[in-house]
């Protein structure tokens, strides 16, 4: 099934578009990621401009995490002040995030640098999640280590002033926390047509210190709102929102995120945890790799 | 990754029907009226000397949208000799088709600390974003490398029109990465002896058109080419443009932002919720 894409300017397999918005939106309904960190990559290998993929791909994240959000709304899985806090901190992300794109595309180096964030915060967060998920499995094969209490939140962020109390997630913080996160997760958003739920749920959990019950449905209203700010801001100013591409993705992906959400009900949590880890890391080790061999092309052309 | 390949090689499926057949035999009529008009308005050619080369194309335009996957552009012609006679065997055809140009910047990367970022740029005033030649010997065996220069015979030859003052060995290599990355684009070709010139008179020849052209004004020039020297030359122009939804959809991302990505999000949403709604009720 060919499909021409108007403003990517060249024809794809609609199907393997399907697929692969399919497969990221399997990954959303079970872990409450958006996809985009794996939608982006695979469209600029598949030949897909970077700016177009980036930017097609923050649309397609929006529809993904629509029906996660109400099914989490139901079940009382969402805490709309930090959420609301972490989109106030979003949308001067993405603002931010929209000079760096233009400032780094000016200076050539716009790739390189997604490439970079792609590594090390794929390669942390990965490395991260991963260690949890063996200390998870650990005790249940050697007897029953209990390991030191956890505090609940990183000392630095109980530093921060102007605590409040947000109930839902149970903790007691300064709002500056959600919102610098909020900020930094909108930039990235911005730059790598990423959700950002990734690093938004280990930040949450380990960092904020929020309690697990709310920690995916509220990452999933964050990534909403954001994706729909960041299409907004492409639109604007880089115009490479290809609605054809992301009708594709998101066919594949809505109905993936529905079967998504059924493997989570079922599966064991470590085991998704330890899975979704090992996706990461190779992802992150994949373009670590490409950063550091011959690339295919070495001359890149730029329209003046 | 395997799948790279699956864009540049999609092209050649969905050639149009009606293009296959438009080779259409010239009257003699209408050889004579061409003839007598030729010999009326130029002086050159009331000497006898020059043949006059009559060109057509299989289309006039080439449409991007739905289902478009590539094309085949046929063009031919005649080499008519102006006393009516047949062409001499040895003459040669060279065709060349451009697309529309622009000014770009080109980057080169080079590898700095274990990475490979990008390095050294230059700029190119006007570079064709499409270029094809076909000729129907090689072209090193029908003229030097000065007439190819001028004519632009060749990959080696394209004129980019450099900006900026770098030295000539750079800029070599720096052109020839540019026609290599536009090569495996499919967007450079260079296609020796493609040309088939049948009894020194008719010469055909299809030329690939990948999905991923830049629509715009295409110029199809053809050149008869007799020991080494450009006898004749005549040029047709081609549209390549988008029509349709896909047109709509070009323009109203650039013309009109905002409602363009309000209907994006709008229906992402609704993808999103329909979904939701449908798996609900299965």
């Amino acid at each position: 099934m060919d499909v021409y894409l108007p403003i990517a300017n060249l024809s794809v397999n609609g199907l393997f578009i399907v697929m692969l918005g399919f497969g990221t939106g399997i990954l959303s309904g079970i872990f409450g990621v958006g996809g985009g960190f794996l939608t982006t990559p695979l469209l600029i290998f598949y030949g897909i401009p970077p700016t177009v993929a980036a930017a097609s791909a923050a649309t397609q994240v929006t529809g993904a995490s629509v029906s996660g959000v109400f099914g989490h709304m139901r079940n009382k899985g969402v805490d709309f002040q930090i959420g609301a806090v972490m989109v106030a901190g979003g949308l001067c992300g993405a603002l931010v995030g929209a000079g760096l794109f233009s400032l780094l595309q000016a200076i050539g180096q716009i790739d390189v640098v997604i490439n970079l964030l792609y590594v090390l915060l794929l390669g942390t967060i990965g490395w991260l999640m991963m260690r949890e998920a063996l200390a998870e499995l650990k005790p249940a094969r050697f007897g029953t280590k209990k390991r030191a209490a956890k505090r609940r939140h990183h000392p630095m962020i109980a530093a921060l002033p102007y605590r409040m109390r947000f109930y839902a997630s149970g903790i007691y913080v300064s709002p500056l926390a959600p919102g610098l996160l909020g900020l930094i997760v909108g930039i990235l958003t911005m730059l790598m047509g990423v959700g950002g739920g990734f690093m938004m749920v280990p930040a949450m959990l380990y960092i904020l210190g929020m309690s697990a019950r709310v920690v995916v449905g509220t990452s999933l209203f964050n990534i909403l709102f954001i994706t729909m700010l960041v299409t907004m801001v492409h639109s604007f100013t880089t115009h490479a929102v290809d609605i054809v591409l992301a009708g594709l993705l998101l066919v594949g992906s809505v109905t993936g995120a529905q079967y998504g959400t059924r493997i989570a009900q079922v599966a064991k949590p470590e085991i998704l945890r330890l899975i979704l880890a090992s996706i990461v890391l190779a992802i992150a080790l994949r373009m670590a790799f490409g950063l550091t061999i011959r690339p295919d092309e070495v001359y890149s052309v730029v329209p003046l | 990754m395997g799948i790279l390949g699956a864009v540049p090689s999609a092209f050649g499926s969905g050639a149009p029907a009606g293009g296959r057949s438009a080779l259409r035999p010239f009257g003699p009529l209408a050889v004579v009226a061409l003839l007598f008009a030729v010999l009326l308005t130029s002086p050159a050619h009331a000497q006898g000397r020059d043949p006059i080369l009559v060109v057509g194309a299989s289309q006039k335009d080439i449409v991007l949208r739905q289902g478009f996957t590539g094309t085949e552009l046929l063009l031919y012609g005649a080499l008519l000799d102006p006393r009516g006679r047949r062409a001499a065997e040895d003459y040669d055809i060279v065709v060349v088709l451009k697309g529309p140009t622009e000014p770009i910047t080109l980057r080169e990367k080079e590898q700095i600390a274990g990475i490979w970022v990008n390095a050294a740029s230059t700029d190119y005033r006007s570079v064709p974003s499409f270029y094809a030649m076909a000729s129907s010997s090689p072209v090193s065996e029908i003229v030097d490398p000065r007439t190819a220069a001028i004519y632009e015979f060749g990959l080696d030859y394209i004129q980019l029109s450099p900006t900026g003052t770098i030295d000539p060995e750079e800029q070599a290599r720096f052109s020839s990465g540019l026609v290599d990355l536009r090569q495996r684009q499919g967007l450079y070709n260079q296609f020796d002896g493609a040309v088939d010139l049948e009894e020194g008179v008719l010469y055909s020849v299809r030329l690939p058109i990948p999905s991923n052209v830049r629509p715009g004004e295409y110029t199809a020039e053809t050149f008869a080419v007799l020991k080494g020297r450009v006898i004749a030359s005549n040029s047709r122009e081609l549209v390549v443009h988008k029509e349709g939804v896909e047109l709509a959809i070009a323009n109203q991302s650039q013309d009109n932002s905002f409602l363009y990505g309000l209907f994006a999000i709008s229906m992402s949403l609704f993808m999103g919720w329909a979904a939701g709604r449908l798996f609900a009720i299965v």
